[in-house]
């Protein structure tokens, strides 16, 4: 079946909503994107198939990520009558138990509960009424919308991710999907497209938030063969919300592909997708070859004359290919060095020709936005950011996990409400935000309302997401040493601010970290990272000293310390520090001893034990096993 | 961008020769890739994922093919660092040195795996039997530190649990 019309849209809709809101049997929903099948969700699901596979009362069915990835493998049920019930950290073992517990009504495993779903309709669902209607909500069952977690996200992007089966086009359609297509295609030109998205706000998603309707236009503008770029590169290691899209929700990207090639006049669309995620490429192949077979990707969509085809390419680890010129020249089969933008990419970009290039987030909130007017977008977030920003929480926090919230909301409702803040009590020191361009934000600044102007003023930037929280173990100068290292692997080497000074910086890093700093290094190091920062040619070099400068800026005193009083107080740079039993803490339990691959420790059972500095490798099994803190970092 | 991928100077280029199907490669570069050099990096990854490495024959035959200079083509490979021009190892060992799993101790994997089997980056074990090959991120923060052996994902991994998850690989 080719599809012609919203009508038809609406008829799938009909037939497949039934499905996801109302099924038959007894629904179980696996979620099964990267982070799940780490956790084990692979199992899971085979044991469930071979538990409940011949029993016709019971669908195992899969799903994207909930976002709460600290709980994985995370199973949502469903079954007529009854409330959605999602369940918590289901490995294989669990899975049989959930599903009774759930199918008799019990509901004893109240531990392995996590909420209950008050309102599962999405955001583009125009014409569904609440399926949840007239149902008894579960007693003693925490509300899943309500869990501090869930409680202040708004899902826009992520609003279909494990909500619906990936790879099954009817669920997309079924939750309001491609109907802002064909809004674009048979009731809106071009340019009133375009308008729609300079109302929304957007900016772009994948670092650099310049908004996308003026990029959209300007690209318009320019005659040749345009071309429609998707960076799905995703390069800032600690950022994983274009994964999870592209695993959970791939058409929300192909549609926002295929509006944008209205806007501007385009007909061909490239997804340029880094090698480290495998799944994400399948999910899209499968993807493409379904709106395909329903004519909503390919020559006349939707009966018209617009045609548009998607080639799916793949990286092969270099995160300058994130750039946008350098992705376009990696497009092309070449490595990936940028190129100096006096020409833009929007005039001469892939095969010399315009070019619009936006990150996968940013796409997937075009069809809510065209769907919806641009106004309603704009109605949430800051005066400077619009709408809302998928974060990647992880590092030292609670509840890793991606979460969406309103532009403007604090960091510190993102790190200690949404967050549950910092594990095993300890001291939170800093927020990492915007990778290895980014900066690190000291507490102090905790109240800041997270907007692209509001981090650029403290040093650092939104990027494209990621939030890496540091607590009092995490040493500041080695994480700027870590990052420096990091962009030395990946600069590209064809200038010599970026290629020679992040080396010297590094090195000088790398000194102070073993013990070898001098008076005047930190000095040196903020010359050379404005030099780096005024004269590089890309945005990997003028960043690159962000996570150095911030570091100084906010955590001066640990600089001072490996450099004067060659300690580092959080006990990471080995030659800084030594570990020690404390005798008042240590109850002599052993498990120190017991874990040391060394045999540094001794002692006699439930009495202090002793730890030999010389056979101590500083490996920290024994700080991480030690229960009473009694191992000290001296 | 490494040095790591340099060709091992004992690597045997002759005997290599016999092992690259010709007829093979020629069918992949043909129908999948429809000979376009636009594809190149997606060739060499196709390549890769046959032998484990980019065999030299197997690059020369290419340039032939699809018609740029061996020279260009050894700059891509030697570019992205997903690429090997040397035999690597039977187990894939990808230890994430991510953000996120450098500030949960992925560093001290890393000293833990250079412990037991006396390689740093880009190295394979003398017996064949480990490549130690360290990526920035894999998307599963959640879950660190991570390390990935061949397609198998283990997550939260103690440094103190290394070797008995090095044990499973032969
Ligand atoms: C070194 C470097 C790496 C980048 N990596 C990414 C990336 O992984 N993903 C991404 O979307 N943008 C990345 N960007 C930003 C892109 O160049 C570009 O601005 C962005 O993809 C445009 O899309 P947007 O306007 O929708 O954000 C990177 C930029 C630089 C300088
Ligand atoms: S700034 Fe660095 S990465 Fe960018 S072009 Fe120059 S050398 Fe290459
Ligand atoms: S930082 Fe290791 S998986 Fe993301």
């Amino acid at each position: 079946m080719k599809i012609q019309s919203l009508e038809d849209l609406r008829a799938i809709s009909r037939k497949t909503g039934k499905a996801i809101y109302h099924p038959d049997a007894v629904k179980v929903n696996i979620g099964m994107a990267s982070c799940g099948l780490a956790a084990g969700a692979q199992a899971t699901h085979d044991r469930a198939k071979a538990e409940f596979g011949n029993d016709t009362g019971i669908m195992i069915c899969q799903t994207g990520c909930l976002g709460f990835c600290e709980q994985e493998p995370l199973v949502e049920i469903m079954a007529p009558g009854k409330p959605r019930v999602i369940y918590k950290n289901i490995t294989e073992d669990k899975i049989a138990d959930a599903v009774n517990d759930y199918r008799s009504g019990a509901f004893e495993k109240k531990k392995w509960i996590l909420g209950q779903m008050k309102n599962p309709v999405g955001i583009t669902e125009t014409d569904v009424s609440d399926p949840q209607a007239g149902l008894t909500p579960l007693e003693d069952v925490p509300v899943l919308e309500e869990i501090p977690f869930y409680g202040k996200q708004v899902k826009i992007a992520l609003r279909n991710c494990g909500y619906i089966n990936p790879d099954a086009i009817e669920e997309y359609i079924a939750r309001g999907g491609y109907q802002a297509l064909m809004k674009a295609l048979k009731e809106m030109k071009p340019a009133a497209i375009i308008d729609e998205v300079k109302t929304s706000g957007l900016r772009g998603r994948g670092g650099g938030g310049f908004p996308a309707g003026t990029k959209w236009a300007t690209c318009a503008k320019h005659h040749g063969t345009r071309s429609i770029i998707c960076n799905a590169d995703e390069g800032d290691p600690g950022a994983y919300m274009d994964r999870s899209i592209l695993e959970g929700d791939p058409h929300s990207v192909i549609e926002g592909m295929l509006i944008a090639g209205v806007a501007i006049g385009s007909s061909r669309g490239f997804i340029y997708v880094r090698n480290e995620y495998p799944l994400a490429v399948k999910r899209l192949v499968t993807a493409i070859k379904q709106a395909e077979s329903l004519g909503l990707l390919g020559d006349n969509i939707a009966g018209t004359d617009f045609c548009f085809h998607i080639k799916i390419s793949t990286g092969a680890g270099a995160f300058v290919c994130g750039e946008s010129t350098a992705l376009m020249a990696s497009l092309e089969g070449k490595v990936g060095r940028p190129r100096a933008k006096y020409v833009h990419t929007v005039e001469k970009g892939f095969r010399d020709n315009p070019t619009n290039l936006n990150n996968v987030e940013t796409y997937a909130n075009v069809p809510p936005i065209v769907l919806k007017g641009g106004a309603w977008y704009a109605g949430m977030g800051t005066a400077d950011s619009k709408g809302t920003k998928v974060f990647s929480l992880c590092g030292k926090i609670n509840n890793t996990g991606l979460v969406e919230v309103p532009m403007g909301v604090s960091l510190r409702d993102i790190v200690f409400e949404l967050g549950g803040g910092v594990p095993k009590k300890k001291r939170f020191k800093a927020v990492q935000t915007g990778g290895p361009s980014g900066g690190c934000i000291p507490e102090a600044y905790l109240d800041l309302p997270v907007d692209f102007q509001r981090l650029a003023e403290v040093g650092s930037i939104m990027g494209s997401g990621g939030m890496i929280v540091m607590d009092q173990d995490t040493c500041m100068v080695d994480v700027a040493r870590y990052f420096l290292d990091f962009l030395k692997e990946e600069s590209c080497g064809q200038c010599n601010p970026c290629r020679e000074g992040i080396k010297q910086m590094l090195g000088i890093l790398t000194d102070i970290c073993a013990g070898k700093g001098k008076d005047g290094d930190i000095e040196l190091l903020e010359e050379l990272g404005t030099m780096v920062q005024g004269f590089s040619l890309c945005g990997l070099g003028t960043a690159a000293p962000n996570p150095v400068m911030t570091t100084i800026r906010y955590f001066r005193d640990e600089y001072e310390a490996h450099i004067r009083d060659r300690k580092c107080p959080a006990g990471v740079c080995k030659a800084l520090f030594h570990y020690e039993i404390d005798p008042e803490a240590c109850t002599g339990c052993g498990v120190c001893a017991k874990k040391c691959p060394q045999d540094a420790i001794a002692g006699e059972k439930k009495k202090p034990h002793l730890l030999d500095p010389d056979k101590c490798i500083k490996c920290g099994i024994c700080y991480d096993a030690c229960k009473f803190d009694a191992i000290a970092i001296r | 961008m490494s040095e790591a991928h340099a060709v091992r100077p004992d690597s045997d280029e002759a005997s290599l020769a016999e092992a690259v199907d010709f007829v093979e490669l020629d069918t992949l570069i043909d129908d999948e890739f429809s000979k376009d050099k636009e594809n190149l990096i997606m060739m060499l990854q196709a390549i890769q994922r046959r032998y484990n490495y980019l065999p030299k024959p197997a690059l020369t035959y290419l340039a032939a093919k699809i018609g740029i200079p061996y020279s260009k083509i050894y700059e891509v490979a030697t570019f992205y660092s997903t690429f090997s021009l040397a035999p690597r190892g039977r187990n894939i060992i990808s230890l994430c040195l991510g953000t996120a799993c450098h500030v949960r101790g992925a560093e001290r994997i890393r000293e833990r795996l250079h412990d037991i089997l006396h390689i740093d980056d880009g190295q394979t074990t003398d017996d064949k039997r480990f490549t130690l090959e360290s990526v920035r991120c894999i998307g599963c923060c959640s879950l660190g530190p991570v390390m990935k052996i061949n397609e198998d994902m283990h997550g939260r991994i103690a440094t103190d649990e290394v070797d008995k998850v090095l044990g499973h690989y032969e």
